[in-house]
């Protein structure tokens, strides 16, 4: 006779449930006639951090880029399906792109500082939504580079320019230029993956940190990062019409220690991919 | 992919069937030393601890290198974990030889108190439960993981059976009380021998399944 222990000692380490923050259903991302993602279920979790991990051209950062429409930007590219921010489908024509983007923010792989100096860098995006005075500029950069880990270190050379920093420090400066427009969620495509060890553990303790106001989505190739910083991991993999499908979603202790699916299996495990 | 770290992984495999052969070896010998009353060879198993702590504290340093140079995860790092446990087991089932050896040495000149039959029976099934058990850990036979615990019943009837007659042999003589009790304490160390190898089961499903799970062998 056997006698169940526990549900599950990995249960023990779970997190909280959260609402749904971003909920995609069904989607479909083709650039041209070239189906990139198809038939994509996922539901981000509210002030979570969500890593979504899988090969190389499996469509990661195509989905990611699917949450705050940077696709639009691309010739060709279109969307099915439907992709619900706090219940709102944003990708219906008569959504406002900016709007969802203020909401949205993203940080990219290479850290990208605009050459203007540190202050301004931050406060590009309050100066487009037409914030333009010194002092309510100031209290926002402040906040945002507090917020970002990073005041201490430049708070006395807020004119210096932004590319005069370490690609640490840069990195951190685009999370402030982010946080700046006071968004929602916070998408990163290996915000990391430039950056050396130290740098990136900075970056992964500010993400703890983040996620306590902010939803976080990241895209990554380092496992044991996926791992160390998410709470939700979802495994995607193309099919054999080449379009990245999600092929597993669940709490991130589970995906590590017991996947479902022999593919993510495989993959966490290093033997494919 | 990864063949490296496959090595690395039949290595440490080798390394726990070694070290379950020495155990095995360990509690068949301390037993026969046992029923020849042969004291110069209880002292060798008494020794041959020393080796069997070494081998689990080696293979434990090896997973711990194992698992910080190739960040292991899923099923190699439940494997991982479980060649831990198991090794550990192991360990603890060359003590109960020890602690049968001990009692060899102790009893000293006084004779058996009664000729040993269940003991080493004990000792046998227990030792063809652990090795199978170990057979079944390496391959991932999680079938036979799941069946060999139901042994364990065996060998707690024969433990059973000895503790009857021991308390005979007080009842009808109360000066025996100290080598009846030389001989339960035998027998109870094989008893925890078997419960053990059921631990390794519970393991080797753990290991292929993820699944942690209790076996209890008793119907209720």
């Amino acid at each position: 006779m056997k006698m169940e222990v526990a549900d599950s000692v990995f249960q023990i380490a779970m997190v909280g449930e959260t609402p749904a923050k971003v909920e995609v259903k069904n989607l479909a991302v083709y650039y041209g006639r070239f189906r990139a993602l198809n038939e994509i279920d996922l539901t981000v979790h509210e002030k979570r951090i969500t890593a979504i991990i899988g090969p190389s051209g499996c469509g990661k950062s195509t989905l990611l880029r699917s949450f705050n429409r940077m696709n639009d930007l691309t010739p060709g590219c279109r969307m099915e399906g439907e992709i619900h921010l706090d219940g709102e489908n944003i990708l219906l024509p008569s959504v406002d792109v900016v709007s969802v983007r203020q909401r949205v923010g993203m940080v990219f792989q290479r850290p990208n500082p605009f050459p203007k100096s540190i202050f301004d860098n931050v406060a590009y995006g309050p100066r487009l939504y037409g914030i333009h005075h010194k002092a309510d500029l100031e209290g926002i950069v402040e906040t945002s580079l507090k917020a970002s880990a990073l005041w201490n270190e430049v708070k006395d050379k807020l004119n210096q320019s932004g590319l005069s920093i370490s690609g640490g420090q840069q990195q951190r400066l685009c999370i402030a230029r982010a946080l700046a427009v006071e968004p929602e969620v916070i998408l990163m495509d290996e915000p990391a993956s430039a950056l050396d060890p130290i740098s990136t553990l900075k970056i992964e303790e500010l993400m703890q940190d983040l996620k306590k106001k902010y939803t976080i989505v990241i895209v990554t190739h380092n496992m044991q990062q996926a791992a160390r910083v998410s709470d939700y991991t979802a495994m995607m993999m193309i099919d054999d019409a080449r379009a990245g499908h999600l092929i597993e979603f669940d709490a991130t202790n589970t995906i590590f220690t017991r996947p479902k699916d022999k593919r993510t299996e495989d993959y966490v495990t290093g033997r494919f991919g | 992919m990864r063949k490296t770290f496959e090595t690395e992984i039949q290595q440490l495999k080798d390394e726990m069937l070694l070290l379950g052969s020495m155990v095995e070896q360990q509690i068949i010998g301390t037993v026969e030393a046992l029923k020849k009353r042969d004291i110069e060879a209880s002292r060798r198993i008494r020794e041959m601890d020393l080796q069997v702590n070494a081998k689990r504290y080696a293979i434990e340093e090896q997973v711990m290198i194992v698992i910080a140079t190739q960040q292991p995860m899923a099923h190699d790092l439940r494997l991982l974990a479980s060649i831990l446990e198991v090794s550990g087991e192991l360990e603890r089932m060359g003590d109960y030889a020890k602690g049968i050896a001990t009692v060899n040495i102790r009893m000293g000149d006084q004779p058996l108190l009664k000729p040993l039959i269940d003991i080493p029976r004990m000792a046998q099934i227990g030792t063809d439960m652990l090795h199978r058990a170990l057979t079944a850990f390496v391959s991932e036979d999680v079938e036979t993981a799941h069946a060999i615990p139901a042994q364990d019943d065996e060998v707690d009837d024969l433990y059973n059976q000895v503790y009857h007659e021991l308390m005979m042999f007080v009842i009808q003589d109360p000066k025996t009380i100290e080598r009846a009790n030389w001989l339960l304490w035998v027998a109870h160390n094989l008893e925890r021998v078997a419960d053990r190898v059921t631990n390794i089961c519970e393991r080797t499903i753990f290991t292929a399944t993820g699944e942690m799970k209790e076996i209890d062998s008793k119907v209720d």
